[in-house]
């Protein structure tokens, strides 16, 4: 029987297979004779066998029947056997496999060898793999080892602890007594596994953590040396004596310190000596002055140190290395809100960080830039996020827009400036921005009644510009349907009032129902824009005309508004104005996220009854408040019973059929004493003739004490070029306008 | 999304530690795996195979950390070869990257001047040295000499005649091994060391 082909021959000839095919076969042949070997039980070739299973185990190749085999390895006398056994245990055999519990046994026994080499390949293996079973048998020769003078094997027993620890965390205390003097020991090996194993019991056991906070003087002892102390040229980094060493004292120092005062304040001094005079031109030394910054804001410090703490963190940004600058970030994000003004400091730089090409940096940089946003540097802040928004990658944009919202309504410091950054987000990340933005945004711009004609301006140029961003259409379709008046009569004061018509406006809206760009949900909105334009607008047979032949429309949603909004033409026309009106105020039931009032994203939506969304309501009540030759004006209330029951909002509606307008129309109106009254801005102030528009006005009426709703209205206007004025009461009003 | 209590900066339950680390070369090729978890193979295969394609893509001009589930990956190219370590949240990533470091000097003492062939030849004195420098995870010893010293000894060990019955051909003393470094043919020199 031929030798078994040699380790290295084997991986030689398997590295010269051509394809794929090959090399399995090299493999298949090589297993076989593997298998055969084993079955002859060859003590002598053994290794060899194992070895070249583990070689082919990591090309990915199956070796489960190699597992018996390292057993036999690790039982044998030979140094050589046992290290390819352990390896092979450690590779092949997991804590799943019934068979690893026969290793105990090996191990044990190996555990008390006269070789400490031996010993430290089962105290590796068992550190390394050992089951909870395993290292239960096995605990009591651990705890023998840690406390040997052996320093070979002692570091190895702490580390093998800390495992046994973590396996079977009730087994603890019986590693106590062998910590005793742990930290006294010379040897740098010792004592960075003596205070790992520390570490470790600290942080499971709030006893142990007690207990051992006495170790705080020895350990800024031990860390002072290490500062301290001349080079050292086993230990040295860089210029720097054991930098591991230093940073796990560091972290032992933060569990021992949080929260205790005593010992914070003992360790107060060292942590300032590590933060002012650690080398940082390399790594190694920004790795120590990152523990020490996260030890610093953990434990009780005093807020000269906290600072000192964020400042290095501010100079971690100013880094040249990238992985420093993340470092900084991570970390900043962690202590934003406890240390918000001192992170504020260095916001610019944080700014800057937008820019960096690294996509982990970009991202924690925009999520801190978000948590610094506040009242007083909302404008600059927004201008350099918006920037962002612009050129970041398409995984950021969404989380941007819904940031750049949250913060412009937080924080906006005007109207205008909120409407404008909205259009911003809108137009430049439209089709990113979150499903959810619409209805809020619907809402925001529905409350900011002075500027429903800047808005419905914007948006109607965004619309001619582009109409393949959905969430942009949306909004701009449904404002357009709210607001269309206020576009064509050119009302916008803010900037310099288009000139459009009717027409022109529709075109755009049945634009987007033929477009292929537009989601089934953009049509919903664009043909619900259109009908509410038939109270708005005078192109009432255009509007008929769409309407009626979206009823017969394939997609079932349009279908069923086009029919039911050709009902209402047909048979509730006397309804139609009050259905159509203009939104009211929407009250947010919520701070965060979609209110309920704001439904009107109209994806459920096969009501006209935009009302029928609003919380509690109940029909809408519509009365004839005034009635003069030719001249009517039509009340229509809504009432809400939460979040404020007391307040009623009553819609006015003033239709002129005369042939002349009437012009330079105010409406004014008086309750009594127990009331208040708020009038909103109306539509506008001209009534047109011939019933061909209206003026929408809003009043909200507080009454605390529910007394029965009256009201004095005073109209006054110019008509056929002579001033009118007009005195009435209204006493009809509904009672659920009052109750 | 905006930031966490400090006090939260370091609330683990139970100790953080290195989970895994791998050797991969610039094809994807596995050249050494050590993990510090009980995972099956199935396991370690996924993870592995996504792990390799995830940093494979990674651009030169990126930063050596990456988020992956919910495991910080601390890497880095010494020439041909990946170094990948996956710790846990509270792990600190710069220490990491030295104790990356200190694996691949003492690679490079050992083997003198080491290249991706001799860690293929030899991946088990890979793993043999990994295994005195790092235990469960952690660092057993933070001197670089006493950690080939250790590693020497027990080289010798192997060939002790006494302790053994043979010397199997297949493990090569040192000395040897530095003499045949002239008949590989692709020589791929770690240029960063």
């Amino acid at each position: 029987m031929p030798a078994p082909i040699r380790l290295r021959e084997l991986i030689r000839t398997i590295r010269t297979a051509r394809t794929q095919a090959e090399e399995r076969e090299m493999i298949q042949k090589e297993c076989a004779a593997i298998r055969s070997s084993f079955r002859e039980e060859d003590n002598t070739y053994r290794c060899r066998n194992v070895a070249k299973l583990l070689y082919m185990h990591m090309l990915g190749y199956p070796a489960h029947f190699g597992q018996l085999e390292c057993l036999k390895l690790i039982a044998s006398q030979k140094f050589t056997d046992k290290r390819i056994g352990y390896l092979g245990a450690m590779l092949l055999l997991d804590e799943r496999q019934d068979v690893h519990l026969l290793m105990t046994n090996c191990i044990k026994n190996d555990l008390n060898h006269s070789t400490q080499y031996v010993q430290g390949l089962a105290l590796c293996t068992l550190g390394c793999m050992g089951s909870s079973e395993m290292c239960r048998d096995l605990a009591g020769e651990v705890e023998k080892l840690l406390k040997t003078s052996n320093s070979y094997l002692r570091k190895k027993a702490a580390l093998c602890a800390v495992h046994v620890i973590r396996k079977v965390p009730e087994l603890m205390e019986m590693f106590l007594p062998a910590t005793k003097n742990l930290l006294s020991e010379k040897n740098h090996g010792v004592l960075h596994t003596s205070v790992v194993l520390l570490t470790e019991m600290c942080e499971r056991s709030p006893d142990m953590l007690s207990h051992f906070r006495k170790l705080v003087p020895q350990l800024v002892r031990i860390l002072k040396n290490l500062i301290m102390s001349g080079y050292s040229p086993e230990h040295d980094v860089s210029g720097i004596s054991d930098p591991f060493l230093q940073v796990r004292i560091l972290r032992l120092l933060r569990i021992l310190g949080k929260g205790d005062d005593d010992s914070s304040e003992a360790m107060n001094d060292i942590l300032a000596q590590v933060a002012t005079n650690t080398e940082t031109s390399k790594n190694v030394g920004n790795a120590i002055l990152y523990e020490t910054v996260l030890t610093i804001m953990d434990i009780k410090s005093e807020s000269g140190l906290r600072v000192l703490a964020i400042n290095i963190l501010g100079r971690f940004l100013l880094n040249n290395d990238k992985n420093i600058r993340y470092v900084a970030l991570t970390s900043l994000l962690k202590t934003v809100q406890t240390d918000h003004n001192a992170v504020q400091r260095h916001r610019s730089t944080i700014v800057d960080c937008l820019k960096d090409l690294d996509v982990s940096i970009k991202r924690r940089a925009m999520e801190l830039s978000f948590a610094l946003v506040n009242g007083n540097n909302i404008r600059g802040m927004m201008k350099e996020l918006l920037y962002f928004l612009d050129s970041c990658d398409p995984d950021f944009k969404a989380d941007c827009a819904s940031g750049i919202f949250l913060a412009a309504e937080k924080y906006a410091p005007s109207k205008r400036w909120h409407i404008d950054t909205i259009m911003r987000v809108l137009t430049t990340a439209g089709s990113y921005v979150r499903d959810d933005s619409v209805p809020n945004l619907i809402q925001l711009i529905t409350n900011s009644v002075e500027m429903h004609a800047y808005t419905v301006q914007r948006l109607y140029k965004a619309l001619l510009d582009d109409i393949s961003q959905q969430p942009l259409v949306q909004v701009a379709s449904w404002c357009i349907g709210e607001y269309g008046d206020l576009l064509v009569s050119g009302q916008c004061e803010e900037e310099e009032p288009i000139q459009v018509s009717e027409d022109e406006v529709l075109d755009v809206l049945e634009g987007l129902l033929v477009s292929n760009l537009s989601t089934p949900v953009t049509r919903g909105y664009s043909l619900t824009a259109i009908m509410k334009l038939s109270t708005r607008f005078s192109s009432l047979n255009r509007i008929k005309k769409v309407v009626s032949i979206y009823g017969s429309s394939i997609d079932v949603e349009l279908q069923q508004r086009a029919v039911e909004y050709n009902a209402l033409f047909k048979k509730y026309d006397h309804m139609r104005p009050a259905l159509l009106e203009r939104m009211p105020i929407m009250e947010k039931t919520a701070t965060n996220g979609p209110s309920e009032t704001v439904q009107t994203n109209g994806e459920t939506d096969s009501t006209i009854l935009d009302t029928k969304h609003l919380p509690s309501i109940s029909q809408p009540a519509s009365q004839v408040g005034f009635l003069k030759h030719g001249f009517s004006i039509q009340t229509c209330a809504h009432f809400r019973s939460n979040p404020n029951p007391n307040i009623a909002v009553i819609t006015i509606h003033a239709t002129n059929s005369t042939e002349a307008d009437m012009t330079e129309f105010v409406f004014q109106a008086a309750v009594p004493k127990t009331f208040q009254l708020q009038l909103l801005s109306p539509s506008s102030n001209v009534v047109p003739a011939f019933n061909q528009g209206s003026v929408t006005q809003v009043i909200r009426v507080l009454n605390p004490q529910k007394q029965q709703l009256r009201m004095r209205i005073k109209l006054t206007y110019t008509h056929k070029g002579s001033p009118v004025q007009d005195l009435a009461e209204v006493n009809n009003f509904p009672p659920q306008s009052w109750q | 999304m905006y930031g966490v209590n400090a006090s939260d900066l370091h609330s683990c339950s139970c100790c953080p530690q290195m989970q895994f680390m791998l050797l991969f070369s610039r094809q994807g090729k596995l050249r050494l795996q050590k993990w510090y978890v009980p995972l099956c193979d199935k396991e370690k295969k996924k993870i592995t195979r996504e792990l390799v394609q995830t940093v494979l893509a990674r651009k030169p001009k990126m930063c050596s950390f990456l988020e992956w589930r919910d495991l910080k990956i601390v890497y880095k190219r010494y020439a041909s070869l990946y170094f990948c370590c996956a710790i846990e949240d509270q792990d600190n990533e710069l220490i990491t990257l030295e104790i990356i470091h200190r694996y691949v000097e003492l690679l490079d003492k050992y083997f003198g001047s080491v290249c991706e062939l001799d860690i293929i030849f030899n991946f088990e004195k890979a793993y043999f040295i990994l295994d005195e420098f790092l235990l469960g995870g952690e660092a057993q010893e933070t001197s670089k000499k006493n950690v080939l010293k250790a590693i020497e000894q027990a080289d010798l060990l192997q060939e002790n005649l006494d302790f053994q019955i043979c010397l199997l051909p297949d493990f090569v003393p040192r000395a040897k091994l530095q003499a045949d470094k002239g008949e590989r043919e692709n020589k791929d020199v770690l240029s960063t060391l």
